[in-house]
């Protein structure tokens, strides 16, 4: 998985590209995550746009990656949610926890 | 690798790069028998929560361990069986990622999707170890989850 960041007022944009899954992906995003909160950046949004493959283990790392953020304080919404990616939230109704959004400028006045 | 008419047999080591191999094989099989890409590749993701789940908790990661996975088609018929060297464990007591308890877990939605996507799912345990997880689909279904067009 690669992952770029670049930073639009108070947000921290993290660009996904790639796999998000057991092994490949999952312990880089929370790592990416971890950088961005070390680095007192606590609103994230993550544009899954470039997510090709994930998981159960990648959804695990969103709803953790989640909940770290919140308990530091922070936000973290979804952008661009891929299709299938979004089939698998609503399953297991996580998607009545994640703010998703399909435009940037959206995404980034509600922060 | 063998294949044999409509039974693909294939066997990995306990890596998790492998798992792909293992999901890639499901989804083609599944294009071939004229099943669209949505299904393939919902049916394809069981693959890999089973074969993850053979490497991480049956095998436990020890590369020394074997993850063998056979596909069987008759007609529209498919099952899938994946098996691990593994001690088993009491499938009662998966938790239901579904309960509001559980909504924040950051894993235990693997057996989940398996049984979102696949007909039946059912797990039996050899007594001196090893694991096989049998699951069906009759492609002519559709799965548990809806193929979207809004995205």
């Amino acid at each position: 998985m690669k992952a770029t960041s670049r930073s639009v007022d108070n947000v921290e944009i993290i660009d996904l590209q790639g796999k998000i899954t057991i092994g490949a992906g999952d312990q880089q995003l929370r790592e990416v995550i971890s950088n961005a909160l070390n680095s007192g950046r606590t609103n994230i949004l993550l544009n899954l746009n470039g997510v090709t493959t994930i998981d159960s283990s990648g959804i695990g790392e969103l709803v953790g990656s989640y909940t770290t953020v919140t308990n530091r304080g922070g936000k973290l919404k979804l952008l661009h949610l891929p299709a299938k990616l979004n089939e698998l939230l609503h399953v297991t109704q996580l998607i009545t926890v994640f703010e998703v959004y399909e435009n940037e400028q959206d995404a980034l006045k509600s922060f | 690798m063998e294949r044999d008419g409509e039974r693909i047999e294939i066997t990995i080591s306990s890596r998790f790069e492998n798992i792909e191999l293992v999901q890639v094989i499901a989804e083609h099989l599944c294009e071939n028998a004229g099943l669209d890409e949505d299904g393939s590749h919902w049916i394809g993701m069981a693959v890999r929560e089973a074969v993850a789940n053979a490497i991480k908790h049956g095998n436990k990661l020890d590369v020394k361990k074997k993850v063998q996975a056979v596909f069987d088609l008759r007609g529209l018929d498919l099952t899938i069986n994946i098996s691990d060297e593994g001690q088993g464990f009491d499938p009662e007591k998966v938790s239901d990622p579904l309960n509001p308890k559980n909504l924040m877990k950051t894993s235990g939605r693997g057996i989940f999707y398996m049984k979102t996507f696949m007909d039946q799912v059912r797990y039996s345990f050899a007594p001196g170890g090893g694991t096989s997880l049998v699951m069906t689909k009759n492609l002519a279904k559709g799965t548990g989850i809806a193929t979207s067009s809004k995205h």
